[in-house]
């Protein structure tokens, strides 16, 4: 009946074990999730130099771009665990759904408000509704919708699918988000940086930008670890309380 | 078929579907999604008097700056308008950049702007690599864009270090 792929999938989706290796791995992850950011963000905001027509101004996007990186990547992290719950239904992915929408929505936020900060002394406007705005706030809206929907029911099996079908049909946004720069005209630039072409950047700009990009993942990554965490500790608690006041009424 | 096997078929079902329904609504709508149009689609439409963004490069030599505002033109290579604006242009405002502006085409065919914003390119260099790019005669920044990064990134062997 179930292939061994299935059985490989339920070995890393068993609570006890997951609640074992991420113990042993946090504190590697915290530990180099600040190195890196705080390698990154120091080496962008004072050493790399400033760019010939933005100025000092372009450091705001050390700040911006690994943040942006995170609000999409972020969200596919959302997604994969989606499909995992509605088909596979995992205990454990959706525990890691319902901790990685508030997280995803603060980087969201941050990329949003980094990037107004940032196109009102460069563009001249603190905001415009062009096409890479406007998906990227409407990613916010589908991580705050995630939150709220899967916390607003009783049962929590029916938050966590509803959730899912939720995160699953707001995927087709990743997409839109990604090409809106190439499929529209947009005031917001094209990418800078492909899998394919060569970035179109300094190297000694490009570089504290990919650490800080890395270090910023990394963060991601160490707290949804650390809210899994507890929440499935938290899960364990209320089964131990519900036993015994199952057991008190039997008394 | 297992329940699981039917459920990713479903699943798969309704992302094809919810995928070609987003990409056909894209495709209808894409005239009303884009932020700007360029000097070539008000030259083949027209509509004066109706606000639209148009958006361009700000044609070399064409500024002409006044006490209460600027006189420029945008162009896309085709096709160029003249602009009059009265406010306060954006840092990044020069010959050559990128410019989205707001306002109504006049019967004249001038341009009249109530906002104008500033679009830089994806390209990000230091000054040193600007000034070895324009004084080696490779790139005039008030005629467009600069050249491909590849071929400038050579010069600064020094990142990574």
């Amino acid at each position: 009946m179930s292939s061994s792929s299935n059985r490989s999938l339920h070995r890393f989706a068993n609570p006890g074990q997951f609640l074992r290796l991420s113990g042993a791995a946090l504190p590697y992850l915290t530990a180099s999730a600040i190195v890196l950011t705080a390698a990154g963000l120091g080496w962008g905001l004072f050493g790399a130099p400033a760019d010939w027509q933005q100025g000092d101004a372009v450091r705001i996007m050390y700040v911006h771009v690994p943040s942006a990186w995170l609000a999409s990547a972020g969200y596919t992290g959302l997604a994969v665990c989606s499909v995992l719950s509605l088909v596979w239904r995992h205990p454990l992915a959706d525990l890691a759904a319902a901790e990685i929408s508030p997280v995803g929505a603060g980087f969201t936020a941050l990329c949003l408000a980094t990037g107004s900060l940032w196109g009102k002394p460069m563009w001249g406007a603190w905001w415009v509704w062009d096409a890479r705005l406007t998906s990227v706030l409407v990613l916010f809206f589908l991580y705050i919708g995630h939150v709220a929907l899967v916390r607003a029911f009783d049962d929590p099996t029916k938050g966590y699918r509803a959730g899912a079908i939720l995160a699953l049909v707001g995927a087709v946004n990743l997409p839109i988000i990604k090409f809106s720069v190439d499929w529209w005209n947009t005031l917001h630039q094209p990418a800078s940086i492909s899998l394919t072409g060569a970035p179109a950047m300094a190297l000694d700009m490009l570089w504290p930008l990919l650490i800080s990009a890395i270090g910023f993942t990394l963060c991601f990554a160490a707290i949804v670890v650390a809210r899994t965490r507890a929440a499935v500790m938290e899960r364990r608690i209320r089964g131990l309380l519900m036993a015994r006041a199952a057991s008190d009424n039997a008394a | 078929m297992t329940r699981k096997r039917r459920r990713l078929y479903v699943l798969l079902a309704c992302g094809i579907g919810l995928g070609s329904a987003a990409a056909l609504t894209l495709t209808a709508f894409s005239d009303n999604l884009v932020f700007f149009v360029s000097p070539s689609d008000v030259a083949a439409k027209g509509g004066s008097g109706r606000t639209v963004r148009l958006g361009g490069l700000v044609e070399q030599g064409s500024v002409q700056r006044g006490n209460s505002g600027a006189t420029f033109k945008v162009t896309d290579g085709n096709n160029s308008i003249v602009v009059r604006y009265a406010g306060i242009l954006p840092d990044l405002f020069r010959e050559g950049q990128g410019v989205v502006t707001l306002g109504t085409l006049q019967t004249d065919g001038s341009f009249r702007a109530s906002e104008v914003l500033a679009k830089h390119d994806e390209t990000y260099m230091p000054k040193e690599v600007a000034e070895a790019l324009k004084k080696s005669g490779r790139w005039n920044p008030n005629a467009g864009p600069p050249p491909p990064a590849s071929t400038w990134n050579s010069l600064t062997p020094k990142g990574g270090s």
